[in-house]
């Protein structure tokens, strides 16, 4: 567990001094690195990230952790501690509205007011983090509580009356879209991190491989499937693969998996797939025509309903349909890619600094990466080998998290290599994290990808704000200075030719390391979708 | 597509905190509540919210999908004016003199099926359950004479088709 104490979370602190051997707690150097150290934990894992905190100004800066759990799934319980039961609404010292606050950024919450209630409400509260869609909870606990005594017996939750963790499914949809793909003549998947949550990864695989569907993925959806599957198309979406984005107004079948169809992935819902008959594989039933209508759709344990679906597919090999996306992708690699990753001119790229990373790795690390331009380029060139291996703030968009994020998931995963891929904008917004990794000597890679710039900021202000850099220039401090500050061995990289062995030197540590790569200051991220524009009006330049 | 009135009817465990986390996501979508009333069912330890709310079709489809995803709702439903019964309450403060000054206003009391709850020598209260429209009509007849106070409830609702929330808690559990 990740947290900081405080006054109103001090008997609970106290406590677990007793419980050092059975519980290890982490000291974040801000609430919000708990929140992001917990939730890195967590999608690295599968299991439940735990942050705890004061109450006050300790509760609300979890706020930003807890909206981003929700956007992204991610299971995560906080614990904060509140002013005594007789003081509240008194406005005490440090007192805060915390359940009003968290309420539109929590699957659930609850206030705890006595210490009988604690056993069965943080049951509930692991129990609804983890299960059916996950997200954050929130349990706020008055200082009364904490201190009562209380004849402690637990019962693990399994069920709440008023919740259905999973939709039950329905043998007909199943069968309806099975007769809808061994129909199509262009299907296409696209699989978020449904496939992941659901641990279908193996599943889908199977079905993939059988019916020979091309499959893209969102930005959280990378991973459940290597990188190199023959039937991997790549990303969706704004700043994702041209063939994927293209054939998407051109497929006759979409199958969606385990995606919300994001406005980031859909572009001008007007003009989205409107040819396509759509198929939704779902766990939350309001995710159901919420933006894209489906006109099958399967809702259940992504597990089960493709367990349902595999025997019913037909063998297919769809070969002229992946040549489409095997054209496209070579105008995108002879158009963008090649001058990511094979650059002339003088400049590095964001990459072919992930294209270094990668060879060392050989897509068997964690990547974590921030948000902004490097996110996107990370994203787009990263290998994988397998699931749960990218983490990123998706939906929220919450720079500051890598760092964090980092740090929880090297915890959660001792046996894996995780490297953090940052800006020089979103580093500077949790740098104090730096704090844990002297404090813990966990063996974090970091690498920041600076361009001195708020680089996705300005490239919308040269493509769509005539070039008017509005604060997004950057003076940036010493990062070396700081990481050698915090005992961490560090480097800056200026010229290409000291690249790759940086970035060997940096995996072959045992320690944590710092990588500092200075590029091209004024790069653009393409292809791109300008927003309000159609998925297959995407610029390659 | 065009905005129409729709009755909500949302059945949920009593706690603390569920009427905030209701209405949030209304405010959300910059949607505003008609009308909100909260009550018990005729399920024990159910509690029952009724909301009224102008919004276009596809719209209440999704708020009733971001409503049931509420971890303490039961079952929300929806229902058009036709599909259900429903009655609103007001009372109205008002002078007793009016009352005395020839029958106008107490035959509008009979007329209106409204009901004097009580009187004393200074104001009398007026209570009258009916629809939106009725309340109004009563309300603008006695607003020419003044009316020192007015309260409108929130509309209450029983729809004409059968809620099953007792056999959806049963699965549920």
């Amino acid at each position: 567990m990740y947290g900081y104490p405080g006054g109103a979370i001090m008997p609970v602190y106290d406590a677990l001094y007793h419980y050092q051997k059975e519980i290890n707690h982490v000291l974040t150097r801000h609430e919000q690195g708990a929140t992001h150290a917990a939730q890195g934990f967590a999608r690295a894992t599968g299991k439940v990230g735990v942050a705890i905190a004061t109450s006050g100004p300790g509760a609300t800066n979890l706020i930003t952790g807890l909206a981003d759990a929700q956007i992204d799934s991610t299971p995560m319980v906080c614990i904060t501690g509140q002013v005594a039961e007789h003081l509240l609404g008194s406005d005490a010292f440090q007192e805060t509205d915390i359940i009003g606050i968290s309420t539109p950024v929590t699957k659930w919450n609850y206030q705890i007011t006595s210490a009988e209630e604690i056993p069965s409400v943080m049951a509930k509260a692991f129990y609804l983090a983890r299960s059916g869609r996950p997200g954050p909870v929130l349990i706020d606990i008055t200082k009364n509580a904490q201190m009562e005594k209380l004849d402690f017996s637990y019962k693990k939750c399994t069920s709440v009356r008023s919740y259905r963790a999973i939709p039950v499914m329905e043998p007909e949809a199943v069968t309806a879209a099975a007769n809808l793909i061994n129909a199509a003549k262009k299907p296409m998947f696209i699989f978020g991190q449904g496939v992941i949550l659901g641990e279908a990864e193996t599943l889908f695989k199977e079905v993939l491989e059988k019916t020979g569907i091309p499959a893209a993925w969102t930005i959280l959806g990378v991973s459940a499937i290597p990188t190199n599957h023959p039937l991997n198309v790549g990303m969706v979406g704004m700043h994702g693969n041209y063939a994927p984005n293209k054939l998407t107004n051109e497929c006759d079948v979409l199958i969606a998996v385990g995606m919300r169809f994001d406005d980031r992935v859909t572009g001008d819902l007007n003009r989205y797939a409107k040819q396509a008959k759509i198929i939704h594989f779902e766990i939350d039933p309001a995710e159901i025509n919420k933006n894209v209508n489906a006109d099958v759709a399967v809702l259940g344990d992504v597990k089960e309903t493709l367990a349902a679906l595999l025997p019913q597919v037909h063998k297919n090999t769809h070969e002229a349909w992946l040549a489409q996306f095997t054209d496209l992708a070579a105008i995108e690699y002879k158009e963008v890619i090649e001058r990511d990753l094979h650059p002339t001119k003088e400049g590095m790229t964001m990459g072919e600094v992930i294209s270094a990373i990668n060879n060392e790795t050989k897509g068997d690390a964690i990547i974590v990466s921030d948000v902004g331009q490097h996110q996107m380029i990370t994203c787009r060139y990263a290998n994988f080998t397998q699931s749960k291996s990218n983490i990123t703030s998706g939906g929220l968009g919450t720079m500051g998290f890598a760092l964090p994020a980092a740090i929880g998931a090297k915890m959660g995963r001792m046996d894996r290599e995780v490297v953090a891929i940052i800006g020089d904008g979103g580093y500077q917004m949790t740098i104090q994290e730096l704090g844990v990794i002297l404090h813990t000597k966990a063996p974090v890679k970091i690498v920041v990808l600076n361009n001195g710039y708020l680089g996705m900021v300005r490239q919308w202000q040269q493509l769509f704000f005539d070039r008017r850099y509005a604060s997004t220039e950057m003076t940036n401090p010493d990062f070396v200075a700081i990481a050698k500050g915090y005992q961490i061995a560090a480097k800056r990289v200026t010229e290409r030719k000291d690249l790759r062995a940086a970035v060997a030197e940096m995996i072959a540590s045992k320690s944590s390391y710092f990588l500092e790569v200075c590029v091209e200051k004024e790069d653009n991220v393409f292809p791109m979708i300008p927003t309000g524009a159609s998925v297959s009006d995407i610029r390659l330049k | 597509m065009e905005n129409q009135s729709y009755t909500i009817s949302v059945y949920t465990e009593n706690n603390i905190g569920l009427l905030n986390r209701i209405s949030a996501i209304f405010q959300r979508r910059h949607i505003n509540i008609e009308s909100l009333n909260t009550s018990i069912s005729e399920i024990d330890g159910v509690s029952r919210f009724t909301i009224v709310v102008n919004v276009a079709t596809d719209q209440i489809n999704k708020l009733i999908g971001q409503i049931e995803k509420q971890v303490e709702v039961i079952k929300a439903y929806f229902h058009t004016e036709d599909e259900t019964i429903y009655q609103e309450s007001c009372l109205f403060k008002i002078k007793s003199d009016l009352l005395l000054e020839g029958g106008e206003i107490q035959q509008k009391i009979i007329e209106s099926n409204s009901r004097i709850v009580t009187v004393n020598k200074d104001f009398f209260v007026l209570e009258k359950s009916g629809n939106k429209k009725e309340i109004e009509a009563l309300y603008s007849y006695l607003n020419q004479f003044g009316i020192m106070q007015f309260v409108r409830s929130g509309r209450i609702a029983i729809t004409k088709n059968e809620m099953k929330i007792s056999s959806l808690l049963k699965a549920n559990y």
